[in-house]
Order: structure tokens, then sequence, then C-alpha cells
């Protein structure tokens, strides 16, 4: 240590403080730019479907029982062959997340038995007044690619009669 | 009584040009400071406002101005309320000395570029400098809040701490010049500038006004971390938007003056003299002549804007200091360097005198410098018996 250090140091700090300047900003204009996000990123929970269009939620409630915050709601209603929504028995014809009340745990995608909630990777949620907070089945529900998909469908009868739970590998994530 | 009515007229017309330039300044020096320090930190900056950002401080008034403002049920109201115009009011006023421009003949008479001729200017300089500070202890003391009253008595100590420092440097320039008229010390300038012939003056004397302003690293007054806002705590409102608004044309008007008193005012670099580029180098058009006046509002703003520089630039750099350690450095070292320095300018220009060679006024520069190294290896030493104690 020398005895101009105090001001080499000094110096230095100063410096770097302008060498940074010719950095190029990491600000990501946010709006305009978006930042693609981690792949277990838990952001607005999407309901998904078969291949064929058909819910994968069967209306059990098992997420809205794992919910620590309360934030799910979930009202079963029965299929028919007529009007079918899901494999099985039951559907969810109301379900309602309150996008204040929930935490972003995921628990209910662990929960979930068929694997019909996920955490998507939208966080744009900002709501004018608490009550467009809540979003309920239809905004949820992930959106098809042909309008043929949409349910309710009118199948075959007795096809989807069978186990309304899937048989499932190891889930990965 | 024609020549009366013209002459209102001039003076009108500067001082609004002066208040619009540091009200404008202002506005623009928080957009500038803003930008700058966040590219330092590899940030954009406020960029969404207008082009560049450039009406963020619009922006930033219009909030302001309908942001609710509250007075705590136990201040004083009288001070409270007067405070901030206490503290807005010399950092306006301090302007009307600086020279901006040499003078011109336009209109049929001589137009000067200053509010104000004073041939004491330097010492009005020093005597407003340190009314704002009132302004800062009132607010302080009338907010009945401890840390606005912490922040006020960090205010006016640091203030009496580093005025000396702050006035000896005004007195070396002072005694280089040999003239207390800004318009003087300016002229003196021209073949060199007396930040080049006095170093340490001219580093004292930024020190010292980063005190002064209470800027980074001496802004204790307001230090966020320990006394919230400090002396501005409790303020809201318009009444906040004018301490800050002070705040900031102090630095303005602090760069100005350093830029007047130590490199040269609106005068061009010095070895551009007799160029194209001096202020005072005429054109002929035909039968008219005029001079490059308008160069001088141009350096100054130039200088203003890079010595403004400096002090974000420090900012962004260092870490506050303790505040001991800013006693003590202003006591201790900067009292001390300041009287040295005054003592070797004056010492060299009487010798110069005497003796009739330049060489002892070219001492001055050397001589200071040495001290001020001395000073450091000073500091060090002291640092190191500290640390050795310590361990």
């Amino acid at each position: 240590m020398s005895v101009l250090d105090p001001i080499i140091e000094l110096a230095r700090g100063l410096g770097t403080t302008l060498k940074m300047m010719l950095e190029r900003p990491v600000t990501v204009q946010y709006p305009e730019q978006k930042r693609q996000v981690r792949p277990r990123f838990r952001g607005r929970h999407v309901l998904k479907r078969y291949e064929n269009g058909l819910e994968k939620c069967i209306g059990c409630s098992l997420c809205a029982a794992a919910c620590p915050a309360d934030a799910i709601f979930v009202e079963a209603g029965e299929n028919t062959d007529e009007e079918r929504y899901s494999p099985g028995e039951r559907y969810a014809s109301t379900y309602e997340i309150n996008m204040i009340r929930c935490i972003y745990c995921g628990y209910c995608e662990d929960a979930c038995p068929t694997e019909a909630i996920v955490l998507g990777d939208n966080y744009e949620l900002s709501f004018f007044d608490r009550r467009s907070a809540i979003y309920t089945r239809e905004m949820l529900l992930e959106s098809v690619s042909s309008p043929e998909m949409l349910t309710p469908q009118k199948v075959e009868p007795g096809k989807y009669n069978r186990r309304s739970v899937p048989e499932m590998k190891d889930p990965a994530d | 009584m024609l020549s009366d009515w013209t002459l209102w007229l001039e003076w009108f017309v500067k001082a609004a040009v002066v208040t619009l330039a540091l009200l404008t300044g202002f506005a623009y020096l928080t957009w500038y400071e803003r930008r700058a320090l966040a590219r330092i930190q590899t940030r954009i900056g406020p960029n969404r406002a207008g082009p560049f950002g450039l009406l963020q401080p619009i922006a930033d008034a219009v909030k302001l101005i309908f942001k609710e403002e509250l007075t705590p049920s136990k201040a004083d109201r009288i001070i409270f309320f007067w405070a901030p115009i206490i503290t807005l009011v010399p950092s306006i006023i301090i302007a009307a000395v600086i020279p901006w421009g040499p003078s011109f003949s336009a209109f049929g008479r001589e137009i000067t570029l200053y509010v104000a001729d004073i041939n004491v200017g330097v010492l009005y300089l020093m005597s407003i400098a340190s009314i704002a500070v009132y302004g800062i202890v009132l607010a302080g003391w009338s907010s009945n809040s401890k840390y606005a009253m912490l922040g006020g008595l960090r205010a006016s100590a640091q203030m009496i701490s580093y005025e000396l420092a702050l006035g000896f440097s005004f007195a070396t320039v002072i005694i280089l010049a040999d003239s207390m008229r800004l318009l003087d010390i300016v002229e003196r300038q021209e073949n060199m500038w007396f930040a080049v012939v006095q170093p340490v003056g001219a580093l004292i004397f930024w020190i010292a006004t980063l005190a002064e302003v209470n800027r980074a690293p001496f802004d204790m007054p307001e230090a966020e971390q320990e006394l919230t806002a400090g002396y501005h705590s409790e303020y809201s409102g318009m009444k906040f938007a004018l301490f800050f608004m002070a705040e900031y044309q102090k630095m303005i008007v602090i760069c100005a003056i350093a830029a007047t008193l130590y490199f040269g005012g609106f005068r061009e670099f010095w070895f551009l003299k007799d160029t194209i580029f001096s202020v005072d180098y005429a054109w002929t058009l035909g039968s008219w002549q005029i001079t490059n006046w308008f160069l001088g509002p141009l350096y100054i703003f130039v200088k203003v804007v890079v010595l403004l520089f400096g002090m974000i630039w420090v900012r962004a750099t260092w870490p506050r200091i303790r505040y001991d350690r800013l006693m003590s450095f202003g006591w201790k070292v900067m009292l001390p360097l300041s009287l040295a320095i005054t003592f070797i300018t004056a010492t060299g220009i009487v010798l110069a005198d005497i003796f009739n060679n330049r060489l002892y006024f070219w001492a001055i520069p050397v001589v200071s410098t040495l001290i001020g190294l001395f000073t450091v290896v000073m500091i060090y030493r002291e640092l190191r018996r500290k640390a050795y104690e310590r361990a």
C-alpha cells in the first residue's frame, strides 16, 4: 500500500463509474419488449384441454381444497353425451379464481389429478376493480384451434364414459 | 428620461432571463441527473414522457402541484411556510452578479450580460450563499420532527465548517485577480485559468461547494438512510418542490460560480484567445461589426454542464462520508490546507512583483500541489495510525 493510495482509490472509483456509462443499458423497455419467463414461472392459471378439445378439468374441487388462500371456487356439473365438456361423469360448470387472493403457490397444479390447471406465463394481471379480478372458467380455458373443438361437444354415446382421470406418466415439472 | 425607461426595461429583461434560465435549468438538471445516473448504473432513465424523456420535468411538476400539502399539527406554521421560500430566494438572487457574457452594443446602447455589477461581487456571493442555510435550519426546526431537526442542525454545522475553506478559496481568487469584481476576475483569466494557477484552490472550492449545496458525498442533512429525508422530511407537495428547486438551482449557480472563478467564466479556453472562437473576435459584415458576444453564454453553459456532470458523477461514485469524519476533514484538512494555499498564492504574487520574475508566479501551482500531496500523505499517516491503534 503506497502513500497515494487514498487518492488512487478514489480516482479508480470514478473511473469505474465512468466506464459503466459506456456499457449498454440492461433495461428492458417493458410494454414494447417482453422478456421470456423462466420455464417454471408461475403466472396466471390456464385450464388445459385434451387434443380433441375436451376439457381436462373434471370439477373435482381438489384444487379448491388445496388452495391455501381459498382463491378457487369450483362447482361441478353433469356431462351427457349430447353436451360433453370433459371425459367422465362431471365437469366444472363454474370455475372461478380470485386473482387478488391467489398467491401463485402452484398447489392447485399439484393437487389436480388430471393436470387440468397449470400456472402459465401471463403475469400482466392488473384490475380497475375487485370484481374484475375474479377470472371465470371461460377466461381461464385454453383457446382452441378450430370451432368444432369447442365444448360442449356432441359425441358418440359411451365413448367417454370411461375413467375420467387419464393414465399419466411421471409428471416432469 | 427615455434612457431611464430603457434602462429599467433592460434590467427587467435580464433579471427575467436569469430567473427563467435558472428555473428551466433546475427542471432539466433533474432530468440530466436522472439520465446520467441511470447511464452510470447501466439503466436508461426517464425516457417515456416526450422525446428522450424531455417532458419528464413537466410531468413531475404537475404531479407535485396536485399533491396534498401537509403541515404537521405541532409545526410552527408561519416558519414552516416561510422556510422553503427563504431557501429558494437566495439560490435565485445569487445569480445576479454572475456575468454570463461580454458586453455588446445593440439597439444603440451598450448591453452588458449580467444583472448587477457589484465591485465586491465575491463578497455578495459568499454572503448570499451562506444565507441559504437559514431556510434549511428553520425548516428543520419548525417541522417539530426529530429527523428534520437533526437534518437542520447537520446542515448548519456543515455549513460553518466548510464555509471557512470556501472563503479562503475565494480569497485565493481575489488575490490572483486583484479584484473582487467578477467581471475583472473573468478578464484576468483570459491568459490562464485560475484552476491552472491554483489547482488545489479549485479542488478545495469544489469540495467545499459540494458540502455547501449538500450534495453527495456530503449530503448529511438529508441522509435518506439515517434521517428519512432530513430537513424536508415533513414537507410535501409544492413546498417540498421548493426545497428541491433550491437545491438544484444552488447546484447550477455554484457551478456557474466555479466556472467564473476558476475556469474563465464566459471566456473561451485560454489557448483559443486570439482565434475566431474568442468572445472578443469581431466580425465585419459590410458596414456592420459584431463581436462574438453570443459565444459567452454558450461557453459558460458548456462549463456549467461539465461541472454539473462532475457533481453527478461524484454522487454516483462515492458513498456518504461519516459525520465525524466530515467534521474532522473540514476542520483539520480543508481549513489548514486552504490557509496554506492562500499564503502561498499571496507570497508568490508578492515575490513575482518584487523581483519582477514570473518564475515566482509559476511557483504557486507547483508549491500548492506539493502542499496538497503533503496533506494527502498526512491523511494517509493518520489513517494508518488509527488502523494500527484499532488492531
